[in-house]
């Protein structure tokens, strides 16, 4: 394998690893939100997380180009104050995956909170636990396998992001050039095909051991928390 | 010690309305489903806030809807044993108890861990997961987590409910020694006269969300008022009496009501030990002669105090026999056929099996 076939493949890892973990709190936050909260506004928060699902992807990463753009409003604001700069940069890519990949955590995430016995909570609350207390040492460790769950589809659909990140970051080889982009720039040149393949079954691999990994981590989490 | 409640709350078209006090021991919320004493309990825990009540506990305000005052549940440090275990499934039976025990310690009042597992005999389970338990046992485990966090209160709300008599047996001598030996107050929730009968010293029947009867347990589950929470078929009287002697030859207890001995079927309590007895009214027959050649061992002279109005083709008669009080529940064909009235001469006849502890 060329160098830039494994510039791709770290490049992917690290971003859909970043992406995944970034994104952790916040969806977190708002699945907490959805799931417990009652407040004005909770449907359009709820139809603003799943937009990326519906919207074509091309659409997303122009949206985020307008917004995170060196001259949009966030992008240029966060560019003065913190020197976070994400256009045609690998972080660009990340957050990208991220916004791509938020919904599914979400959703997983707010699933396994609405599955929560609120018994056990109250019950948590008649010992003296307070609120942080009941969310630490009890409603996290029962959501935990919605949470390794929620990693693990975001992980994938970040492994697998292109059209956003091509619209948003461009493909740079070394900086945004992700596995899909680099598959993508390999089926454009004549004698491609096989660096795409090969790449194509490093992704391959890649999904697997992920797709195992979570079973594995879920199955562990479950065996903790079979309801008594 | 000392608890004043006071509370109003509507629940859709449900309102409950009701004031109580305590004096420590035991206090019984007794009556039907649907009769508002899960609501009462819950605004006592502050699982629910009322519209309007108080909560006082020792002079200590703990709510007051007037004042402002609410404490919020985990700054009450009120037990609460609830109908289900509710022990946290991903923690071992030894990491459950540990759990209130924490938050004791950080108030610096942690119970004896060791002297509340002996209590509750569940020595044996502290490795084990929730899971692995049975109904029984997870309740013990329940009862040890709520005495580790050392509450100043302890609520249960039908802790034997979701158990079958063998599993109710099981447990209600460790909620003996509880009120005998750990010295909390306890408010406890029940629709059953055995338990009620068995463990209150005071109690306060509702129905429809009000307070029907209050007072020292004998009184009340004796009284009429009470047949709202028992429902009828229950219904009868409450006596308070005293071991007497032991047969072992025939599994016989001998307990002494007033002046009167009755036998019951073996109970493994001491001579001279104070025990309470529910006899329930459609157990009990009348005769006007002594009657002779017959298998109940129980047969009191006594004299009819007053009769109930007929429902159903049937009524009460309560009849004094010496100091105690005891109801018969007969047909209105039998009152007339031997003419029973107030101040009539009866035998009253009560099977032993038919006794309940």
């Amino acid at each position: 394998m060329s160098d830039a076939e494994w510039t791709a493949i770290l490049l992917s890892l690290r971003v859909a690893t970043v992406a995944m973990v970034a994104s952790l709190p916040f969806a977190l936050g708002v699945a907490m939100l959805l799931a417990r909260g009652r407040f004005w506004g909770k449907t359009a928060l709820n139809g603003l997380v799943h937009m990326p699902l519906i919207l074509p992807p091309v659409v997303t990463g122009f949206l985020l180009l307008l917004l995170f753009g060196r001259r949009g409003p966030i992008g240029a604001f966060l560019a003065e104050n913190f020197g976070l700069v994400f256009s045609f940069r690998w972080t660009g890519a990340a957050l990208a995956c991220a916004v791509m990949a938020f919904p599914l955590m979400v959703r997983s995430i707010r699933l396994s909170i609405e599955a929560v016995d609120r018994k056990l909570e109250d019950a948590a609350t008649t010992l003296g636990a307070g609120p942080l207390w009941v969310f630490f040492t009890v409603t996290l460790p029962l959501i935990l396998p919605g949470i390794i769950a929620g990693m693990v589809l975001a992980f994938a659909k970040a492994m697998g992001e292109f059209g956003a990140t091509i619209t948003f970051v461009s493909n740079i080889p070394g900086e945004t050039q992700t596995l899909s982009a680099a598959i993508y720039t390999f089926t454009q040149v004549p004698g491609g095909d096989a660096g795409a393949m090969r790449l194509t079954i490093i992704s391959v691999i890649i999904s697997m051991a992920a797709l195992m990994l979570s079973e594995l981590l879920a199955n562990a989490a479950a065996k903790r928390t079979i309801a008594a | 010690m000392s608890l004043v409640v006071e509370a109003r709350h509507r629940l859709g078209d449900f309102t409950v309305d009701a004031a109580f006090t305590s004096n420590g021991g035991v206090t019984a919320l007794f009556g039907r489903s649907g009769s508002g004493k899960t609501s009462l309990i819950n605004i006592i825990a502050g699982l629910l806030k009322p519209e309007s009540g108080r909560v006082v506990l020792d002079g200590d305000i703990i709510a007051d809807s007037e004042r402002r005052i609410f404490t919020s549940v985990h700054r009450r440090r009120f037990g609460y044993v609830f109908q289900e275990a509710r022990l946290f499934p991903h923690l071992s039976v030894a990491s459950n108890l540990a759990y209130g025990r924490w938050f004791a310690g950080k108030s610096g009042k942690a119970a004896d861990t060791g002297r509340v597992v002996e209590m509750l005999g569940i020595g044996h389970l502290l490795e084990r997961n929730p899971s692995a338990l049975s109904g029984g046992e997870r309740q013990r485990v329940a009862i040890g987590r709520a005495l580790l966090a050392a509450p100043r209160l302890l609520l249960m709300d039908e802790p034997l409910a979701a158990l079958d008599e063998a599993r109710k047996a099981e447990i209600l001598p460790y909620l003996e020694r509880l009120r005998d030996d750990a010295g909390i107050p306890i408010v406890y929730v029940s629709h059953s006269v055995s338990e009620v009968a068995r463990l209150a010293q005071r109690v306060v029947v509702l129905e429809d969300g009000r307070v029907k009867a209050s007072g020292a347990a004998a009184d009340v589950l004796s009284a009429p008022a009470a047949t709202v929470a028992t429902g009828r078929r229950e219904a009868g009287v409450l006596l308070e009496g005293v071991v007497e002697m032991h047969d072992s030859t025939h599994d016989l207890t001998t307990v002494r009501v007033g002046d009167c001995l009755l036998r019951v079927p073996k109970i493994d309590v001491a001579d001279g030990h104070g025990l309470r007895l529910h006899i329930a009214a459609r157990d009990v027959m009348l005769a006007t002669v002594r009657p002779e050649g017959i298998s109940a061992l129980n047969v009191l002279a006594g004299r009819i105090i007053d009769l109930t109005d007929g429902e159903n083709g049937s009524l009460d008669i309560r009849v004094d026999c010496g100091g105690a009080t005891i109801a018969s529940r007969i047909t209105t064909f039998s009152r007339d056929a031997l003419q029973l009235a107030p101040g009539k001469p009866v035998h009253v006849i009560i099977k032993s099996v038919a006794i309940d502890r």
